[in-house]
């Protein structure tokens, strides 16, 4: 395992873990200057891998390495992207430094993209800091759209139809649009089968844009074409808000899956032929785990998500890669979810840890929460809990736990804001 | 359920002269699950926000808290469902977890 070849030298000659861990007197870390036990390197520094990258480094006291290759120089949360959209909250308060994972972790945060992985020799190659050898690979890239799943969605038609589905620049040009839209203008959403991240999201966004048009642009309309046959996420609480709250402003059409669009003339066409026209376009395609994924080889169900085994969330397609949040092929009930995502970033830690350590990695359990925010003020919520299946060899919600909101309310607002505030930084702290 | 033939390059790694300890690293699996409880009320339970946080609170009034909440007999907004999630065993382990917190 200690194999030490160039690169992992000039790694520790460099901010080495000595350096690093110098940097954090007092804590766990400052103490354990030995030579790594092995080195993790970890892709995607998201909601899953950034923890996976931080719990490795906690569990292991600093014995294991970790390298987290991230191509955005800042993490900026989905999670709240809506309340951005909707004018409640600034985008700067959902862009996070990385620098925590660097000062109080000791872990070599990369700004590169991964070109390509050579699972044979165990190597990450990026396109502009330099090669990496790993004794094990996390692998948290996210999703990436099938845009050929809509006729017309060319790279000239995302110019103007957005799908602000990665929260980013596109978060800020479709609020831009809301904001040019004139009062009276449709704003059409459209949402693709699941699986997709966030299962409440799109439904929380059609909440707060109409929030926003209540307030602003009263004689505006939101229309919702949703390809599954229902509300898949809250059904009851969000449809008990609209009626209550957003009778005239929104419009939800089940069962309406867009094929076709039209950049120029705004228009969609479901699968039935029926057409739509709208100002303001938010067309979210169907999605799959990220291609950097299918490239590594571990995208082994349906062409789309990739398998792993539920204990170690290694692969079942390639050796020593384990994989997480979005670009898995869920076990049931489990959503994509930035909370998820998480919680598998801690189920590989504990396992690679377990590894490291000379034992056999053992069951965790993993829990959700997605809060949904309604209006400025309230929010609803589900939660559930997974307990692993030995039978069944995948995490199955525990019987009679979870659940949803009784109703809206002012408080789980506060702690809608509060969980992205801790979860930020138990991710990024 | 401790599988019994660990693969070979765990025992290889197991036979390193007292890995764990030398290393830093874990000599028998601490409670990982207890990190379930961060995303809401922070990294071992030091919440800065809305959320209380849980570090350092007395262990049995964790401990019946967690259970009343389970049994539906404490009022929340999420916790009463969150808690069925854990056998009593699991939430004893969670108590004295946090309570050790600093």
């Amino acid at each position: 395992m200690n194999k030490f070849n160039p690169e992992r030298r000039r790694l520790l000659q460099g901010i080495g873990a000595s350096a690093a861990f110098a940097a954090v007197p007092g804590s766990a870390l400052a103490a354990k200057s030995k030579k790594p036990v092995g080195r993790v390197v970890v892709i995607g520094a998201g909601f899953g891998g950034a923890t996976a990258a931080k719990y490795l480094r906690k569990w292991s006291h600093g014995a294991i390495e970790v390298v987290l290759i991230e191509r955005q120089k800042e993490f900026i949360s989905c999670p709240t992207s809506n309340e951005v959209l909707a004018g409640h909250r600034k985008f700067e308060t959902t862009v996070h430094s990385y620098d925590n994972l660097k000062k109080h972790w000791g872990i070599k945060v990369v700004t590169a993209s991964v070109t390509d992985v050579d699972t044979e020799k165990r190597v990450v190659k990026t396109d502009k800091a330099g090669d990496f050898s790993y004794d094990r690979l996390v692998l948290s890239p996210g999703f990436d759209f099938n845009y050929d799943s809509i006729a017309g969605y060319d790279e000239k038609a995302r110019e103007t139809v957005l799908h602000a589905w990665k929260a980013g620049p596109q978060t800020l040009a479709l609020r831009k649009q809301l904001e040019d839209l004139p009062d009276g203008g449709t704003y059409v959403l459209s949402i693709p089968k699941a699986p997709y991240r966030c299962p409440p999201g799109p439904y929380e966004r059609a909440s707060l844009i109409a929030s926003y048009f209540k307030e602003h642009k009263p004689k505006s309309k939101v229309l919702v074409l949703d390809a599954n046959d229902k509300i898949i996420s809250k059904e009851k609480l969000f449809l008990s808000v609209w009626e209550k709250d957003y009778k005239d402003i929104i419009e939800y059409r089940p069962k309406w899956n867009v094929v076709a669009l039209d950049a120029a003339s705004r228009t969609v066409t479901s699968e039935l032929g029926e057409k739509v026209t709208g100002d303001v376009l938010n067309i979210l395609p169907q999605q799959r785990a990220a291609d950097i994924a299918r490239k590594i080889g571990v995208v082994n169900v349906n062409d789309r998500w990739a398998e792993v085994n539920w204990i170690t969330l290694e692969s079942t397609a390639v050796a020593k890669v384990h994989v997480l949040g979005d670009a898995l092929s869920a076990a049931p009930l489990m959503p994509k979810s930035g909370h998820m995502a998480n919680q598998h970033g801690k189920a590989v830690a504990a396992a690679i840890v377990e590894i490291f350590s000379g034992r056999e990695p053992q069951p965790t359990l993993m829990a959700n929460t997605c809060y949904s925010m309604v209006d400025g003020k309230r929010a609803i919520h589900v939660d559930s809990v997974h307990r692993y299946n030995p039978e069944k060899k995948v995490p199955l919600v525990v019987e009679g736990s979870g659940g949803v909101s009784k109703e809206a309310s002012v408080e789980e607002g506060i702690y809608t804001r509060a969980w992205a505030t801790t979860i930020w930084k138990d991710v990024l702290g | 359920m401790k599988i019994r033939t660990i693969p070979l390059t765990l025992a290889l790694l197991a036979s390193s002269a007292g890995l764990a300890q030398a290393s830093g690293l874990p000599q028998t699996p601490p409670p990982y699950f207890a990190a379930n409880c961060a995303n809401c009320h922070g990294t071992d339970g030091k919440s800065a926000a809305a959320i209380p946080g849980i570090a350092g609170k007395d262990k049995a009034w964790l401990e019946e808290v967690l259970k009343a909440y389970k049994q539906g007999t404490r009022p929340a907004t999420i916790m009463h469902q969150l808690a069925k999630g854990y056998t009593d065993e699991e939430i004893a382990i969670l108590a004295d977890y946090f309570s050790r917190q600093k």
